[in-house]
């Protein structure tokens, strides 16, 4: 899961890395009470989960009270990206001599950490890595081993920052590293990473993404959920354990397992439709399943046909049918569904279906055959 | 012939005791797998409808020369477990096991790198493996699959591998090994590691392997075909239409910044000489082909 850079901050500081002085709130008024116990000029911050902020007026800098209030009113509200902002981050003003760019994050290939650290922060990283590849320090982080200083000392020396940075840089990407392993991050980027001109080197921005798989680990992870950006579809299918994504289209795909289900999706693209949703029911395909998966796609206004596509492997034919047949007692379909039963005692299972069959509830042999119906009746 | 498991391969469940363990282990022993022992500390000898349990891997391992291992523990205690069997000996571990955290994969990958070299990983969160007619190890529906070869697969999705037995099954092609190597971040086994054994394998002649948008092991197993192998290659990958920076399902299966798109996989398997077919059913067929041919 991907935090705001407030949780950002507050996840870095829990670990020690200096981050400017700063609180979060939804009211103006807090705003200003915020910024006056700071002390000004403070910077107010949008708080969403998209890039791009600075540009779409997302983030001011206020000389006193007065400009706070202005700005406040201004970015709550705001949309950015399609993102409404309901979060802002007032946070004292920094000082910045120069701009650094550090992070760490698996290296799926070389199947280590990768951490990596340039003199030229505070723009698009991409950007830097192919324009100028060579103005970033990369260093492989072998988990076992952790990351030594000296490692780290030299990691840094080959990034060219100032030498006065050194030290303060050390030290922060010590502790990000710690941050990274301890904390199940999959990224830990701070971008820019300030030398403020007095000396001190500093982490003004924050972007944080948790590994959910870790969060047994972690309890005080659950505070996250309420800022995770929400689509209605997807939170309906997760409470049923149903993996989802929300796509635009008209198709609704229900597929057992995460490559089919993908492959679904491809196909009916293939054939001129446009999917409407990846949905992953999992292995099995029981009644209770499928009654939540059609359930889910029934609520999605912009569906007008359905195409379920399962595979059965240890499941078998018979049970899938049957449970397709149950769950659409137990909802009111609106849309047709197309069905492609394949896999073990597939004869058995679609033989069960056949009597049921009407221009409600059709199948199809292939996968292509079964994608090419539903897109007919989707566009029909 | 086939790779990795065989029908002398013995298997210790580590959570056999478990409703998961249990029901595959025992679909395992049917199929014809040796599952000659389970593990759970509180359980030592007691037995899971004749298959003995003990309290660690050591011991299971002492008493019946098991040589491979089979975890269905809940992800919290999977890194404990792949060390606790490799520690014991173990060569061939598989972890069917999903939700492992990234950073215990990262972890219990390097460790055996470093201290276990002769231990081969397989998984977390994959289907197992299975050498149709010899051994089945893992959730993979073992009737799916025709024994005997010319074909090997290689698949990075659970249910597009069995498909794909599936489909080979239907044109009659044998299969001498399917190694399902899991849609995780940091598989124990890759693509690559199973392009070899395949290659180096005399009973496999032509290898299907299915991809997966996300990281690059398909361009670097791509990579690998064109400089090492002479065996004919057909491939799909999922995901072509994959929105950018969506999950869909697999914490692998993630698209950003242009790189790992299933255009580009596609693109790098084609120019190494891989037949690639546009869903599965199309990429049976071109093996169906290729095994015509060979």
């Amino acid at each position: 899961m991907d935090l705001l850079e407030y949780q950002g901050k507050q996840f870095f500081a829990s670990y020690g890395i200096p981050v400017s002085d700063g609180e979060a709130t939804s009211s103006v008024d807090e705003a200003v009470a915020i910024a006056d116990r700071i002390g000004y000029p403070v910077v107010v911050k949008a708080q969403v989960h998209t890039g791009g902020r600075g540009k779409a007026g997302g983030v001011k800098l206020a000389a006193d009270a007065e400009e706070c209030r202005t700005h406040a009113t201004n970015i709550l509200g705001l949309d950015i990206k399609g993102h409404i902002v309901e979060i802002i981050w007032v946070e004292r003003a920094s000082d910045i001599a120069e701009e650094y760019y550090a992070s760490f994050t698996l290296d799926r290939s070389a199947k280590k950490y990768l951490g990596m650290l340039s003199a030229e922060g505070g723009v698009e990283i991409e950007a830097v890595a192919e324009e100028n590849p060579d103005a970033i320090a990369r260093i492989h982080v072998d988990p076992v081993e952790g990351l030594s200083e000296e490692a780290c000392r030299a990691w840094v020396a080959a990034a060219n920052l100032n030498p006065q940075a050194t030290e303060g840089a050390v030290d922060i990407l010590m502790k990000l590293y710690t941050a990274y392993v301890d904390g199940d991050a999959d990224l830990v980027e701070i971008n820019p990473l300030i030398l403020k001109p007095t000396g001190e080197v500093h982490a003004l921005d924050a972007k944080v993404s948790l590994d959910g798989n870790a969060i047994y680990e972690h309890p005080d992870y659950a505070q996250y959920d309420a800022t995770q950006p929400r689509d209605e579809r997807e939170e309906a299918a997760n409470e049923k354990g149903l993996q989802y994504v929300g796509l635009e289209g008209s198709v609704g795909v229900i597929a057992n397992g995460a490559g089919l289900a993908m492959s679904t999706v491809d196909v009916v693209n293939q054939v001129g439709g446009k999917p409407a949703n990846f949905l992953d029911i999992g292995g099995g395909a029981n009644a209770d399943v499928m009654a939540g998966a059609l359930e889910v796609i029934n609520n999605d206004p912009e569906v007008k046909s359905i195409l379920i596509n399962i595979f059965g492997g240890i499941t078998r034919g018979e049970e899938v049918a049957n449970g397709i047949l149950e769950a659409m007692k137990r909802v009111t379909i609106d849309a047709p569904i197309v069905i492609r039963l394949d896999g073990t005692n597939a004869t058995e299972g679609r033989a069960i279906l056949e009597p049921e069959l009407d221009d409600k509830l059709m199948m199809e042999p292939t996968m292509l055959d079964a994608a090419r119906r539903a897109v007919e009746l989707a566009q029909g | 012939m086939s790779i990795f498991v065989d029908e002398n391969t013995k298997v210790v469940y580590q959570g056999l005791t478990g409703s998961q363990g249990r029901y595959y282990g025992l679909l395992n022993r049917d199929y014809g797998t040796q599952v000659v022992a389970g593990t759970n500390p509180k359980k030592a000898g007691t037995d899971v409808d004749g298959i003995p349990v003990y309290a660690n891997v050591a011991e299971a391992r002492e008493a019946t020369g098991a040589n491979a291992s089979c975890i269905f523990i809940p992800a919290p205690g999977v890194k404990s477990a792949v060390l606790e069997a490799a520690e014991a000996g173990i060569e061939f571990i598989v972890a069917i096991t999903e939700g492992v955290p990234a950073h215990d994969e990262a972890y219990f990958y390097n460790k055996l790198k470093a201290d276990f070299p002769d231990t081969r990983l397989l998984g977390p969160n994959c289907p197992g493996i299975i050498s149709p007619g010899k051994a089945n190890i893992g959730i993979t529906a073992g009737h799916i699959a025709k024994e005997g070869g010319p074909v090997g697969i290689v698949s990075r999705s659970g249910t597009l591998t069995y498909q794909a037995l599936y489909e080979l099954k239907q044109k009659d092609i044998g299969v001498t090994t399917c190694v399902g190597i899991g849609g995780d971040p940091v598989p124990g086994t890759s693509f690559i590691d199973c392009l070899r054994a395949f290659e180096a394998d005399p009973a496999t002649r032509a290898v299907m392997m299915i991809g997966e948008i996300g990281g690059s092991a398909e361009e670097e197993a791509a990579e690998f075909i064109k400089s090492s192998m002479t065996k004919p290659v057909a491939s799909y990958v999922a995901g072509v239409t994959a929105p950018p920076g969506k999950k869909m399902g697999h914490a692998g299966a993630i698209v950003s910044g242009g790189k790992g798109t299933a255009q580009a996989k596609m693109e790098a398997l084609t120019d190494a000489g891989v037949r690639v077919g546009q869903n599965p059913t199309e990429a049976g067929e071109l093996m169906a082909e290729i095994v015509a041919g060979l």
